[in-house]
């Protein structure tokens, strides 16, 4: 029962997230901030909106934003809260986790290219190109915790973690920052792509949604802001300590989370955004957080890999 | 010698800018060129069944322009300089367009702005360089664009990620301002036309137009309103420069100098609302004067401000160019040899960026800086760094500028008298904008009303910088050179 409540949370709160980061900017910026609750109203506008859609596009275009929004939440069924788990789980079932995920991204991609639009096929190029980067990473980390947990099932994998060796809290370390850039890729945020930005030419994810409007633009733009939240609650599973009472480990979980947009934000207030060419380099810091991380398991629990 | 050297700001009789057949004007172009002038303006003027044409060279060090004529009968072909000068491209299209006559072995002829005289507007053909490969592929943007941006196409023909040819398409903008001009021969009329040509440089192009018109007026003008002028001309330059740092920092997606550079710019321009009820200027130059008096308290208002600005854009412009995610987007992006920039004629502070030591201010001083003499800016990288650094150094300097002027400064009038205009008469006003030398050529019939005038832009010159900048380029860095560039749609469309 928690956990539904806890997934209808996540659900309902993902947009004040984004409202969050949109607040650390102003304010860094000395303007008067929107408040945190303006996303809702933005998706509640897309809502009551009318929609034009491009004649030639075919019926993919129109059934992908749905999809897309399916797949994100049918992901979060899997994300285990911390000390309580997950919604669904089963052995192997992180494959699942990912490529749902997978799912959500190929059918905004396709989707994208169904427009024929030059911007837009630019958009997907960079969106995959960037994707496949960040997915062997991520499957890098979940190896390395399948292996040091001896579990395939997502939740397990993070309630084992918590109760094994002394060297886990640098484990952890690796995997939250690796884990954040991934949030940074997957969230579409500085110095990755720029998502306030209003040129085509610059934009990855932004531009993919150009041609959609009112309701079908608002399930995309919710099942991003989902899947932000997602990957920021995979992170705050590794900022709990052990051995709390239940509430304020969730109440703990709520503040990391709110650290971690703040965190964010602040990277975008701070730091340009990265030169498209660049960014492959940029993620394959990712990719080498989690090799260092496996290979760390790796030693401690054989002495080496052998 | 068959060229008449001139000055800026000099106005002559139409009688003795000599008048030479075609091939010998042609040959005498490329010759100069070669010798190291500088193709300032090419235009023609049709005179009954003729088209005169005017050529305007300078030799910047010595501050001395040239000038020669010759005529072709419209319909007729010439052999085109393109080839030997290639600076000279855009003005024989812009001659083809105007007037039929075409320019024989120009490499890429094509309408400038409404379509080449003659021709058929309804059959015309968009031509654009094709390239072909099973990778290669045409990216179309605009003439509308997302924003609030002047209308203007561009073509990309990339492979990947990677831009091979962008060509430029513009003229959505043209609204006949050279006709315009003649329509009406009330000079306060012509004035605030001169305001509308581009209204990021509204007391640029009027400085220039007013300038102009007080030559052919044979009239002086006193020390204390050509200081009130250039104060403005300086706080222009002030302003625009921040606002481009501001939007630079946009598109790199660097929040603090967006901001900062922004609020910057508000304080500034709300400086020149405080002297003129404008933010941008208008309504500030007419011809003997100007309309706002500067007093000592809004000199002391104006002073206080810039000196704030100064001080926070130093320190804004020091945290900016000393990050490290800053300067990689900004270093070795949109590269323009200073080779290149000279020899498409590359102006302001665009050049000035490229290593071409060229600012009007200097070479063809006008107003206070006849008395008032300046050093030229140039920075050698010519990449958007260079453009953004530059921009951030004549912040400093104008701000210098303005504050050594002021102790020579006193309260005293601030209109003057008109005169007539000479008649059959030549003027060539050349004025530093903030974005490059603007060139107003008038030319008055015998009554001494303007017959002619050509107008030239820094864009008309710069946009062609902008193609060549991003060769070879991320497509995705593409905003980012030309906002580096920030060139006029306007004032290239007139």
């Amino acid at each position: 029962m928690i956990k539904i409540i806890l997934t209808l949370a996540v659900l309902s709160l993902a947009p004040m997230f984004v409202g969050v980061i949109n607040k650390v900017k102003a304010i860094w910026a000395g303007r008067h901030a929107a408040s945190i609750f303006q996303p809702y109203y933005d998706l509640l506008k897309l809502f009551r909106k009318g929609e034009v859609i491009s004649t030639t596009t075919s019926f993919v275009f129109e059934i992908a934003p749905s999809i897309n929004l399916a797949a994100v939440i049918f992901a979060l069924l899997f994300t285990p809260f911390p000390y309580i788990g997950a919604v669904l789980k089963f052995d192997s079932d992180f494959v699942i986790f990912a490529y749902s995920l997978g799912l959500a991204k190929f059918f905004l991609v396709i989707a994208s290219l169904d427009t024929g639009s030059s911007f837009e096929g630019m958009g997907a190029n960079r969106e995959v190109t960037f994707s496949t980067i960040v997915e062997t990473a991520f499957f890098v980390l979940l190896g390395t915790l399948a292996f040091i947990t001896n579990q395939t099932s997502f939740e397990q994998m993070f309630i084992m973690l918590n109760s094994s060796a002394n060297y886990t809290l640098l484990i952890k370390l690796l995997f939250v920052v690796s884990l954040f850039i991934m949030l940074l890729a997957e969230g579409s945020r500085v110095p990755i792509d720029d998502p306030n930005t209003h040129l085509e030419l610059t934009m990855i994810h932004e531009v993919m949604l150009l041609d959609y409007s009112g309701v079908n633009l608002a399930f995309m733009v919710f099942a991003s802001q989902i899947k932000m939240l997602v990957i920021a609650l995979l992170i705050s599973n590794f900022l709990i300590p052990l051995n709390l009472p239940i509430t304020l480990a969730l109440l703990l979980c709520l503040v990391s989370i709110f650290l971690i947009y703040l965190c964010v934000g602040l990277v975008e207030s701070l730091i340009a955004r990265t030169r498209i060419s660049h960014v492959p380099q940029f993620l394959f810091l990712m990719t080498a957080l989690a090799l260092t991380s496996f290979a760390i398991v790796a030693f401690f629990t054989h002495g080496g890999i052998k | 010698m068959n060229w008449v050297e001139i000055k800026n700001l000099q106005n002559l009789s139409l009688d003795k800018i000599k008048y030479v057949d075609f091939s010998e004007f042609r040959e005498s172009i490329i010759i100069k060129i070669h010798e190291g002038k500088r193709l300032v303006n090419l235009f023609g003027m049709q005179e009954q069944d003729i088209v005169r044409i005017f050529c305007i060279l300078a030799e910047d060090e010595l501050s001395k322009l040239f000038v020669l004529s010759s005529s072709l009968r419209p319909g007729e072909a010439f052999a085109s300089i393109t080839n030997e000068v290639p600076s000279a491209h855009l003005f024989e299209r812009e001659l083809s367009e105007q007037f039929g006559i075409i320019p024989d072995g120009h490499p890429w002829l094509k309408p400038v702005r409404q379509g080449i005289a003659g021709v058929d507007q309804t059959q015309r053909q968009y031509d654009f360089f094709k390239m072909s490969g099973s990778e290669v592929h045409e990216v179309a943007v605009g003439p509308i664009h997302a924003g609030i941006i002047e209308p203007g196409h561009f073509r990309f023909s990339a492979h990947g990620e990677i831009i091979h040819n962008l060509e430029i398409q513009l003229g959505f903008q043209h609204r006949g301002v050279e006709k315009l001009f003649l329509q009406n021969n009330d000079l306060f009329y012509q004035t605030k036309l001169a305001e509308s040509i581009a209204g990021d440089s509204v007391i640029a192009h009027s400085g220039t137009f007013i300038r102009a018109i007080e030559s052919l007026m044979n009239i002086d003008i006193s020390k204390r309103i050509k200081i009130i002028r250039l104060i403005m001309l300086e706080l222009e330059r002030i302003a625009v420069h921040l606002g481009d740092l501001a939007a630079i920092s946009n598109d790199i997606a660097y929040l603090t100098g967006n901001s900062i550079f922004g609020a910057l710019r508000t304080s500034v321009i709300n400086t020149t609302m405080s002297i003129c009820g404008n933010r941008f200027g208008r309504n500030m130059m007419k011809i003997g004067g100007v309309n706002f008096d500067i007093d000592s308290e809004r000199a002391k208002f104006l002073l206080e401000t810039i000196n704030r600005v100064e001080k926070e854009t130093v320190t804004a412009a020091e945290a900016m160019f000393s990050s490290a995610s800053v300067m990689e987007r900004l270093e070795k992006t949109g590269i323009v040899s200073k080779e290149i920039a000279h020899s498409i004629g590359m102006v302001g502070m665009a050049a000035r960026a490229s290593g071409v030591s060229i600012d009007a201010r200097v070479d063809h001083p006008f107003g206070a800086y006849e008395f008032f003499p300046i050093h030229k800016l140039t920075l050698d990288s010519g990449d958007v760094f260079a453009r953004a650094y530059i921009r951030f150094v004549e912040i400093q300097q104008s701000t210098k500028i303005i504050n050594d002027l002021m102790e020579i400064y006193t309260d005293g009038n601030h209109d003057g008298k008109i005169g007539e205009m000479q008649k059959n008469s030549f003027v060539v006003s050349i004025t530093e904008g903030w974005r490059g030398e603007i060139v107003h050529c008038i030319i008055t019939d015998e009554t001494g009303k303007i017959k002619k005038i050509k107008i030239k832009d820094p864009s008309f010159n710069n946009w062609f910088a902008l193609a060549l900048a991003v060769r070879e380029q991320g497509i995705s860095d593409f905003p980012l050179c030309n906002k580096s560039f920030n060139l006029s749609y306007c004032g290239f469309d007139l």
